[in-house]
């Protein structure tokens, strides 16, 4: 790690400045200087060099190191959301490379500081990975690096079941117990006796009463209602010894942590390069480094046939949202017109295009932002399509260029990052203190060897056998494990 | 904020776990022959199953997802089971099949070794290359100027500047004296290297099918791989025998199929002239490999080729070693012949290969002698 040399700190302060006057609001960002392999070596970490001992960064790194030394990939830049903000520049990276990171970093620190995902997350996250490590590494001093990383291997299966939106639900109330459920009282009016009938009447009573037994009968229920954030459930419910727990808690904590940052790909990427465009072209460059920033900015940009770039599909779309407000593009009156020629010189001169990027880069992740802005002029313009697998030819090809497939297939992508919905429906299956799983089933099957996998995963946290009930070949089915054997059968599928 | 060399113990633990899987499950390997078909220079590619995290995610095949750019409905965008892009840019990269591990011969070796417990080769005579090195080892205080330490030269002048108090920070001038000044100095060390040369005889005659090359090529890939762990200068010859011998590339001796009858014994003198000629048995370790499905054409021949291993290849070889490949025609006499004649000779290995899962049984009792 070097200090940031006094030319490069002059640059990092003027673009912070430039950008502050575009309206940008970040965290205190600090740079630091590394080669390629501390850039690799972070990069491995997730960005959090501190972090505990675990195989996987190690295998990371192997193929993060491999790739820079074929020359398929380099890493640009990182930066941490914290407060203050760390960023990484690359040692050898040209100057307009470097500004263009610079410029990049501080839009990505405007986003993590406002956007409202972000707002629930831990700005102190560097102590906190910290604090893990140490931790995880006293239990490895005192039960052994096997059997402590076997145990992160377990948790790291699972580390997807946790309910995304759950940092935003504040419980008000203490839920009731079973006991008092069934001790209540229907709440009635206050009313005279010969008024009573009327206004409580008897149907009405007794309609509550049976609703309220419903409720009474689910308390018995556990889960009480069918529960994402199955890890929660485990840290709470599982059979675990104490440092087994603490591990699961903290896997549990840095997999919200990180969550936003996949629940705003395209937006955090397509605002970062929305910006260090901006930035650059109009106040940064001079005439000599134009050519080398369309060269780095085309690379940024670019895409294979049957890949989506976040960065580019997240600028094109704040540029088109831009457009689209600063004309008066939106809107019924918009909407209903159908003559071409008139939709084409559509143009209200509203100039309302910066403060609604900045007011969609607060309240929006992937799926609303694809949701709500991705028009079907959009698609077309940027010749999106759907592809699928071809069982026959055994070729991935083209599928669609309809804009209701596109956008429904990539709101699918994006929805729980295209991840199977799974819930905890029984821990006392059978009751036989087994654990059911349940799938959401919308169409695609879960993928077998895997869901064994994790099935083995939970069983290690459970103690007691695990079943997943979901879909296959259109019927309903039961995976299970027992410890020993994994068995399937056939169920009927009831969908929660 | 980096601990330095935090991520090489992670990185170690990532090799040991690797080195692990490839130990458990080397039968499988070997029966396979994933790993030979895959050899480049020095390194091998391993496929290694399952070593991600298992996570609930869906069936590949059914999903798809969205790109950009030209084509028509129906345009491939790429075969293969990997779907072309990411199915989502969200989506975490998952969408690999376990991983592939690249690994050195030597270290497949090592593994090789431990599993299948294989003793260290002892070689035999003198070693007899002996390679000379300088190494700059050392630090002395005279020396020729080009050999100059410039930064032990400083910190010594310096330790004594600061020592008798004349270094001065506000003109932090560093002059070093003769006393101060520090050479490198090397050693010579030898290396002493000893020779191996591996024969490798295959029977190529009608009745040896492909199914019975590839159990050779397999079970020759990882004798070679463990004998070049055991040696520094390896020499492999190939010979390939129906009726009459001949001596042939590496890579035709896997490839060529050959029809006719079978004559041991051609490929015993060919073998025999090629070491009386270029290899001088006190300086070389000569190992010998012959593979076969045993039928021979005669009981004459037969007799030739047990005199030629009495009287010619045993007595300069360190090992000789015949595994028989059991051919859709059944397995021949060769080996009983072999195990009558040396059947307590203890430079003889003889090994029935009956099929692929046979290979790893049989590379254990080849190289489990040592020899």
């Amino acid at each position: 790690m070097k200090f940031i040399p006094h030319h490069l700190q002059t640059i990092i302060d003027g673009i912070r400045d430039i950008a502050q006057d575009y309206g940008l609001d970040f965290f205190e960002t600090i740079f630091e200087m590394v080669d390629y392999q501390q850039m690799n070596e972070i990069a491995a970490f997730g960005g959090f060099p501190t972090r505990y001992p675990h195989w996987r960064f190690g295998m990371e790194y192997e193929q993060l190191a491999k790739s820079y030394e074929y020359g398929l990939s380099k890493i640009y830049e990182m930066v941490i959301n914290n407060d203050p903000s760390y960023a990484y520049l690359l040692e050898g990276n040209n100057l307009v490379d470097q500004k263009t990171v610079i410029a990049h970093v501080y839009a990505h620190v405007d986003f993590f500081k406002n956007n409202y995902y972000f707002s629930k997350t831990n700005r102190r996250m560097v102590d906190e990975m910290a604090n893990h490590g140490a931790r995880i590494r006293r239990y490895v001093d005192r039960h052994g690096i096997e059997a402590v990383e076997n145990f992160i291997d377990t948790c790291l299966s699972i580390d997807n079941l946790i309910d995304y939106y759950s940092p935003f639900i504040e419980r008000r109330s203490k839920p009731m117990s079973e006991e008092e459920m069934r001790n209540r009282e229907v709440p009635k009016f206050k009313a005279k006796d010969y008024m009573d009938e009327f206004i409580n009447p008897q149907e009405f009573i007794d309609s509550q009463k049976r609703k309220m037994a419903e409720e009474a009968e689910q308390a018995k229920n556990f889960p009480r209602e069918p529960q994402r954030d199955i890890m929660l459930f485990l840290v709470e419910n599982g059979t675990l010894e104490a440092w087994e727990s603490d591990i699961l808690s903290m896997i549990r904590e840095e997999a919200y942590y990180f969550a936003p940052q996949g629940q705003t790909k395209i937006m955090n990427e397509g605002w970062a390069s929305y910006w260090h465009s901006k930035i650059l072209t109009s106040k940064v460059l001079d005439d000599s480094e134009i050519i080398d920033f369309a060269d780095i900015n085309s690379r940024v940009m670019s895409s294979a046939p049957g890949q989506l770039n976040p960065y580019k599909l997240g600028v094109a779309l704040y540029r088109d949202i831009e457009d689209r407000w600063n004309r008066g593009r939106f809107g019924k009156e918009w909407e209903d017109v159908d003559d071409l020629e008139r939709r084409y010189n559509w143009d209200k001169e509203l100039g309302l295009g910066k403060e609604q990027i900045f007011r969609v880069r607060k309240l929006y992740n992937d799926v609303t932002f694809i949701d709500e802005f991705l028009t079907e002029d959009f698609a077309r313009e940027n010749q999106m399509f759907t592809f699928g697998y071809n069982r026959k030819s055994g070729n991935w090809e083209i599928e669609s260029r309809e804009f209701k497939e596109i956008k429904e297939k990539l709101l699918n992508s994006l929805t729980n990052f295209g991840q199977p919905f799974i819930y905890v429906r029984d821990g006392n299956y059978r009751n036989r203190s087994e654990l059911l799983l349940h799938h959401k089933y919308e169409g695609t099957e879960l993928r077998v060897d895997y869901a064994r996998g994790v099935l083995e995963a939970l069983y290690r946290i459970w103690k007691r056998p695990v079943n997943i009930e979901t879909i296959m070949d259109d019927k309903g089915q039961l995976l299970s494990y027992d410890g020993s054997e994994h068995k399937e059968k056939s169920i009927t599928y009831k969908p929660i | 904020m980096t601990e330095l060399n935090k991520i090489k113990q992670d990185h170690r633990r990532f090799k040991q776990i690797v080195r692990g899987k490839i130990k458990r499950n080397l039968r499988k390997y070997m029966s396979q022959g994933e790993i030979t078909g895959r050899q480049g220079k020095d390194l091998v590619k391993v496929p290694l199953p399952r070593i991600d995290i298992p996570r609930f995610r869906f069936s590949q095949k059914q999903q798809g997802g969205v790109g950009q750019g030209d084509g028509d409905v129906g345009d491939s965008l790429g075969s293969g089971e990997q779907s072309p892009g990411q199915a989502g840019p969200a989506g975490n990269q998952e969408g690999q099949h376990g991983v592939e591990v690249d690994i050195s011969l030597e270290e497949l070796a090592q593994i090789m070794g431990e599993e299948l417990e294989l003793p260290n080769i002892e070689p035999k005579g003198v070693k007899r290359i002996e390679t000379m090195r300088d190494r700059y080892s050392g630090i002395r205080s005279t020396g020729p100027e080009s050999l100059r330490h410039f930064k032990r030269t400083y910190k010594a002048a310096l330790q004594r500047m600061i020592s008798t108090d004349e270094y001065d920070l506000d003109n932090p001038i560093v002059i070093p004296t003769k006393e101060d000044r520090r050479y490198r100095s090397w050693k010579e060390t030898s290396i002493p290297e000893s020779n191996a040369l591996i024969v490798y005889m295959m029977d190529v005659s009608g009745s040896m099918g492909d199914e019975q090359k590839e159990i050779v090529r397999i079970e020759s890939f990882w004798i070679d791989t463990w004998l070049r762990s055991q040696y520094k200068g390896i020499d492999s010859r190939y010979i390939i025998h129906d009726a009459t011998a001949k001596e042939v590339d590496r890579d035709t001796f896997f490839r060529t199929r050959e029809s006719g009858g079978t004559m041991i014994s051609s490929a015993y003198k060919l073998a025999m002239g090629i070491i009386e000629e270029e290899y001088a048995t006190d300086e070389w370790n000569i190992y010998l490999f012959h593979f076969s499905d045993g039928d021979n054409w005669s009981v004459d021949d037969t007799g030739e080729c047990m005199r030629i291993l009495t009287h010619g290849l045993l007595p300069r070889a360190n090992m000789f070693c015949y595994g028989q490949v059991e051919s859709p025609y059944g397995s021949g006499q060769f080996i009983k012949d072999i195990n009558e004649h040396f059947g307590n000779h203890d430079r003889v290995t003889v090994s029935e290969i009956k099929n692929r899962d046979a290979i790893y049984d049989s590379i254990k009792e080849f190289l489990g002698k040592g020899l």
